[in-house]
């Protein structure tokens, strides 16, 4: 059985599987459910400084694609709209109760020292394990000059890092906001800071929708909408992509990483894992199905490790990072060409017309008697794989690599006109 | 004495025959169809389009139900098929669209419901009330359509939409043919037969003009005298005939006749048999049959010459009877209505043995008898040419012969529906329809006006 224990930073738990800073963590309530389901550990919903925050109704908006519900949501919440003691008295309850997991509380203040010296002893007083600092939020809290608009100045998140770590022996998760153009910006000002970790992403800013009777953007608030955070499953590329640009990056020197982003199965988890991450943070996948989607997440990944091989949590993470290349570092002589099994086709017809409107113009439409028969016309097939993709069979079209005759990559291409080495005759 | 056979209306309460003749397959409701809707594959140059007689965009409608675009699925449904409503209630979908969709072929099978949809899509249509298409201004040109059936409803509906007049004949009070007289009353539930030809009807410029019959209240020449066109689509009027004895004792009759009944009648005042003995393999002995049962008959007995394959109603109606516990009796040739004291008291069939080729033969000596008190023909359906035979229009096996542009041999008449060789569907008659009126509209455009210089 592979071993799923977790030891992030010094912050331990018995699994990956943290609850992110979010709705399902704003309680005690909700966290010993939590925890009785399985999650390894939660990261506390965003503390602030009293008095609460306010939030509105109608918080949630949901992005449903071909009979899906929730593919993505966005939330115009804010942080914790509980007094601080209360939280802080919960916390220091359920920590007691359930010492070998991790409780991370995620915290967002003013953008001043003090305010920072202030709540630190109040948190590590609890026996919490850690803090995360919510540089993140891109909603309602980046107005008053928190969250975001101090995660998307790196200069700020250095800043406070820095008083965090001077002012608390708690290990400091700094949660990076996606909303910047290089995630490697404000991932090196957190390490100069002194972070002992990152954590990525956090929501999105977005405008899920608009009601179009009402001709309002959702989730409509008393006839006005706003920005809100996006997550859930359609956001995981883009945090694949970032959690990678931080883990491959040599001046980062492998700053652990807790990855979030529309984390949902366990497959998701050993993606972020392979693409660096140490732990997982889940939310959307949690509120849609409840904190027992927990189980199938640790069995399938277990499940996966024995048959893969890897022991620890530790073997995995980072895999696929040698392999996360720059573009200019592609074989531009390698090649794949699509190959349809006909035995599996049913005749749909959407790889020709895929392929026919939008791309090579590779696959041919013939009748062999009353039957459709598509076909790949090789000399054609670019090896996009957009016709394997639109395929709804299951291993029907399935891209077959070709012989490759050595190696050239666009810095060496005759066509570069800026190459750097000279074509091997 | 004379024995009476047990031939009886009102063998069931309001309540059970209410219960019995309502939708025999419900709406599906809105959250089903976008379920049904976005299983759809959204093929192209789809196989179920194909095997669409109308060639009804079928993805297209679907995606309009998938992604809420009610108005447009109606629309597409209805510009290749007028009386799409009624096709997707009694089309057999499952020899046509549905059975060539993809998803057959896949593991779980299970094809898209098609016919389920595009019911979906009709009736938000029907529901949110409007014509979908306008009228080209008008073109002084005026045809005869003989017979309101789903052909002549069809031509009709296309003829107006290009700013022609229509005069709509049809022998009975109320225009819809098998629609409305000839198909089982579970199937097109409710008034939907009327609804649907007032619906066509509001496209404006058909005149529907009933208890007209080509041959007795007018003749095929007047037509050609006071029109410029003339479409026939006038169906099958006649019976197939068992031609064995006892025919003609009371409680024997025409399946068709009957189903005209249920159809045109008070449910509680249709009499049926306590025992019902139908003969035939077609879907409309299965319609007489379950219809039978559902008015309270207590046995009714399907009885075919030969076996399931070659029955002409499909799978879905076979297990249809078998559900509605109508006992379903093959390889059996009827040989005579058996009478006892002067009444019907049953049939008497030879037992037959399958040759192989889909054939029987018969034992003369081997019969048994079913008893009835009630006995329903369903052995085929006729075209009946006395009313155009004096005219110069071509009829072989049976059947008003037409060319590729739907015209009959006599100059400026057409004809299309099972009055014309091919398949007798509603959808096929519709189509028919709608083409005979495209190629009349295409003649009249390049002919002058009658009474107009040219």
């Amino acid at each position: 059985m592979a071993d799923l224990r977790s030891n992030f930073v010094g912050i331990k738990s018995p699994n990956p599987f943290w609850l992110a800073s979010a709705p399902p963590t704003d309680k005690e309530y909700n966290i010993r459910r939590a925890f009785e389901a399985g999650w390894g550990g939660v990261v506390w919903k965003t503390l602030g400084e009293d008095p609460p925050v306010v939030n509105v109704s109608s918080r949630y908006g949901s992005l449903d694609y071909n009979g899906t519900r929730m593919i993505g949501l966005n939330n115009i919440e804010l942080i914790s709209d509980r007094p601080l003691a209360t939280n802080i008295a919960e916390i220091k309850d359920v920590k007691r109760d359930y010492p070998d997991r991790a409780v991370v509380v995620s915290l967002m203040v003013p953008c001043v020292e003090e305010s920072w010296k202030a709540i630190l002893p109040i948190v590590e007083e609890t026996g919490a394990d850690g803090i995360e600092l919510n540089f993140g939020c891109p909603h309602g809290m980046s107005e008053r000059n928190m969250g975001a608009a101090v995660g998307q100045v790196p200069e700020y998140v250095e800043m406070v890092t820095r008083w965090c770590k001077q002012n608390t022996r708690m290990p400091v998760i700094v949660k990076l906001t996606p909303n910047i153009t290089n995630i490697l910006m404000p991932a090196k000002a957190a390490l100069r800071g002194g972070a002992d970790a990152v954590s990525l992403i956090n929501t999105i800013q977005s405008v899920i929708g608009v009601d179009l009777d009402q001709m309002v953007p959702m989730p409509v608030v008393g006839g006005k909408g706003t920005h809100g955070g996006y997550c859930g499953p359609a956001v995981k590329p883009i945090a694949l992509r970032m959690i990678g640009d931080i883990a491959r990056d040599p001046e980062l020197g492998g700053i652990p990483i807790s990855g979030i982003g529309g984390i949902s199965t366990w497959r998701d988890a050993a993606e972020f894992l392979a693409m660096g991450s140490s732990t997982l943070q889940v939310c959307t996948a949690a509120m849609h199905y409840g904190f027992r989607i927990v189980e199938d997440m640790i069995d399938g990944l277990s499940a996966w490790m024995d048959e893969k091989g890897y022991a620890t949590l530790a073997d995995v993470t980072g895999r696929a990072i040698p392999n996360f290349v720059p573009w200019n570092q592609l074989n531009l002589k390698f090649k794949t060409i699509a190959n349809i099994d006909q035995d599996a086709c049913v005749k749909c017809g959407l790889c020709y017309i895929a392929c026919e409107d939008t791309s090579h113009q590779s696959i041919s439409k013939s009748l062999v008697g009353n039957e459709r028969r598509y076909e790949i016309i090789e000399e054609e097939c670019v090896g996009c794989n957009l016709c394997a993709h639109v395929c709804p069979i299951d291993n029907c079209i399935t891209m077959q690599p070709q012989p490759v005759d050595g190696m050239l990559t666009w810095p060496e291409h005759p066509n570069n006109p800026n190459r750097v080495v000279e074509p091997v005759s | 004495m004379t024995r009476t056979p047990d031939i009886a209306s009102g063998r069931l309460n309001d309540t059970a025959l209410a219960v019995n003749f309502s939708d025999a397959h419900p709406p599906l409701t809105k959250e089903q169809a976008v379920v049904e809707a976005d299983r759809c594959f959204f093929c192209y140059d789809a196989p179920c389009t194909e095997a669409c007689p109308t060639g009804i965009d079928i993805p297209k409608f679907i995606r309009g139900i998938a992604t809420g675009n009610m108005r447009g699925s109606a629309r597409t449904i209805l510009e290749s098929n007028i009386l799409g409503g009624s096709c997707a209630r009694v089309c057999p979908t499952e020899i046509l669209c549905e059975e060539k969709c993809v998803h057959n072929t896949r593991e779980e099978g299970h094809p898209i419901r098609i016919g389920a949809l595009q019911r979906h899509a009709t009736d938000w249509q029907m529901d949110h009330g409007g014509q979908p298409f306008t009228r080209a201004p008008e073109t002084g040109r005026r045809i005869a359509v003989v017979g309101a059936g789903p052909a002549g409803l069809a031509c009709a509906h296309r003829l107006a939409m290009h700013g022609h007049d229509v005069v709509l004949l049809d022998m009975h009070d109320h225009a819809g043919g098998l629609n409305e007289y000839g198909v089982a009353a579970y199937k097109l539930a409710g008034d939907f037969a009327q609804q649907e030809v007032a619906f066509l009807m509001e496209i404006g410029g058909i005149t529907f003009k009933g208890d007209q019959k080509l041959g007795r209240d007018f003749s095929l020449s007047d037509l050609r005298r006071d029109y410029d066109a003339v479409f026939l689509g006038m169906g099958l009027a006649g019976v197939r005939a068992l031609g064995i004895e006892g025919e003609a004792l009371e409680g024997v009759q025409d399946a068709v006749a009957f189903i005209e009944d249920v159809r045109s009648r008070d449910k509680k005042t249709v009499p049926v048999g306590r025992r019902v003995v139908v003969i035939g393999g077609g879907n409309t002995a299965v319609d007489a049959a379950v219809q039978a049962r559902r008015l309270g008959a207590e046995e009714v007995t399907l009885v075919y010459r030969r076996g399931h394959e070659q029955m002409s109603a499909t799978p879905v109606e076979r297990e249809w009877a078998q559900t509605n516990d109508v006992t379903v009796r093959l390889w059996s040739s009827p040989v005579r209505i058996v009478e006892e004291d002067g009444a019907l008291a049953g049939v008497e069939f030879s037992r037959g043995a399958a040759t192989g080729d889909g054939r029987a033969t018969y034992d003369a000596q081997d019969t048994f008898i079913v008893p009835a008190d009630m006995v329903l023909k369903a052995v085929g359906q006729l075209f009946v040419a006395d009313p155009v035979s004096g005219d110069s229009i071509l009829i072989e096996g049976g059947r008003i012969v037409v060319d590729g542009s739907y015209r009959t041999t006599m100059e400026g008449v057409y004809a299309g529906g099972d009055c014309t060789v091919g398949e007798d569907l509603t959808v096929a008659a519709v189509r028919d329809g709608r083409d005979a009126a495209e190629a009349m509209h295409l003649a009249l455009c390049a002919a002058p006006v009658s009474g107009v210089p040219a």
